[in-house]
């Protein structure tokens, strides 16, 4: 009974998610817009444009989410569906990794899938998008997880965005310096397992440990 | 089974709320809580469904302290609890969040058995429109739907569960309670409005204090 309970919650997760499909579209687009906004900015040179776009890539990766992160639990705490979550025969902690799995889902994996364009733009060479698509698909679940715990604490505050940004930017920094030093590797056809190696080890670490910090976080704010 | 206070005290913003509140709620029981705004009438219901860590004493579920995980799992099991919020979304149909919230606590339900309760409800036709669109009354009523679902329940905890709802509404819900107490459920709420048709229940009164 209690996987059934797990299976409802993505089910509900997914089919609204779907429903508000401008705020789907909208980090994506910020996403797309700030990455073609540098070859305009620094100039169309190739070389330049290879040198800074893995950094530019994941800033704005980084950026986009903390934008679409706020609504992870905002609409289902200010609508009381969380305190129901709370009331049910399953652990929170695991209904809270569903919710962020979801949320990877429907907001990251459609901005993996339009990175291919964005590497035309900033002239990534072939193996450097390759490791580009690594780190994204390794360092995307990690934001979600990390910065679920931090949307969970400020969730009962009006317009707690400006301060996740400031909670959450800070935190992401390892995750940038290895990301953009994998892709760094790979333009000079170096290997890239190491920085591999420990951004997986920080996304197992928190696969580990926060849906459990999620869902205190949760708690203390239905408090 | 009974829900039982003992010695429950609440502090909030260095303002004690409430101190010393012991009560039983037994079966067939309907304790009414009264309080003028500010109170804590609200505090002390979801100290009660365990949201809220009371400053001092604690609430037992058929004897045992409901933070123990098999008594908190029993107590979810028997427990319905509607809040100030409704958890009614917006974006989905009285018919959908009606079967997302049935999944979501392990009440099994047919789709017959959704519409005949939105029927009930007087939610015919309207069924499967986004709740957004509906007023605050009929929201109200997708959200006490859930206590027609969940037949299981023994406990039922309702903050203020008569806002918005009109004349028939109300009627409606009150002989639903009566026929709860009657089964044997035990129900505490608390509401601003006198209640008409239900009698025998029992006061418990907060006082505001400073």
């Amino acid at each position: 009974m209690r996987s059934g309970v797990y299976a409802a919650m993505f089910k509900r997760e997914y089919t609204l998610a779907f429903r508000q499909k401008a705020e789907l579209v909208q980090p994506l687009v910020f996403f797309v817009l700030v990455v073609s906004l540098f070859p305009l900015g620094v100039g169309p040179s190739p070389e330049i444009l290879q040198r800074i776009g893995p950094g530019v890539i994941w800033v704005a990766a980084i950026l986009s989410s903390l934008l679409g992160m706020e609504r992870l639990f905002r609409d289902d705490f200010q609508n009381g569906w969380l305190e129901q979550l709370a009331l049910t025969d399953a652990s929170l902690a695991g209904l809270m990794a569903i919710k962020v799995f979801t949320h990877w889902l429907v907001s990251f994996v459609p901005l993996v899938i339009v990175s291919p364009l964005l590497a035309l733009f900033l002239n990534l060479t072939e193996p450097m998008y390759w490791a580009l698509l690594a780190t994204l698909a390794i360092g995307t679940p990690l934001i979600s997880l990390v910065g679920a715990i931090a949307v969970g604490l400020t969730m009962g505050l009006n317009r707690g965005g400006v301060l996740l940004a400031l909670l959450l930017i800070p935190l992401f920094i390892p995750l940038l310096i290895f990301a953009t030093s994998a892709i760094e590797s790979a333009a000079m056809q170096l290997s890239y397992m190491p920085q591999l190696a420990i951004l997986g080890a920080l996304l197992l670490l928190a696969f580990a440990f926060t849906p459990f910090a999620i869902s205190y976080a949760v708690r203390v704010s239905l408090n | 089974m009974s829900l039982e206070a003992v010695n429950l005290s609440c502090v909030r913003r260095d303002r004690v709320l409430f101190e010393q509140q012991s009560f039983t709620l037994n079966a067939g029981e309907l304790t009414y809580l009264l309080g003028e705004n500010g109170a804590g009438k609200t505090s002390l219901l979801r100290i009660l469904i365990g949201f809220v860590e009371p400053a001092a004493g604690q609430v037992l579920y058929g004897g045992s302290a409901i933070t123990h995980s098999d008594v908190r799992r029993k107590f979810n099991a028997e427990l319905i609890y509607i809040g100030h919020k409704s958890a009614v979304d917006p974006h989905a149909s009285a018919f959908e969040n009606s079967r997302f919230w049935c999944a979501q606590h392990g009440v099994s339900v047919t789709q017959e058995l959704i519409y005949s309760v939105l029927a009930t409800l007087g939610l015919v036709g309207l069924e499967d429109i986004p709740c957004g669109q509906l007023s605050a009354g009929q929201n109200r009523r997708v959200a006490l739907a859930r206590l027609w679902f969940k037949a299981t329940a023994k406990v039922w905890v309702l903050d203020e569960p008569f806002t918005a709802l009109d004349v028939k509404g109300i009627e409606l819900l009150e002989r639903h309670i009566e026929a709860f107490l009657a089964r044997g459920g035990s129900v505490i709420l608390t509401s601003h409005q006198p209640l008409s048709h239900l009698t025998g229940w029992r006061p418990l009164e907060l006082e505001y204090r400073l």
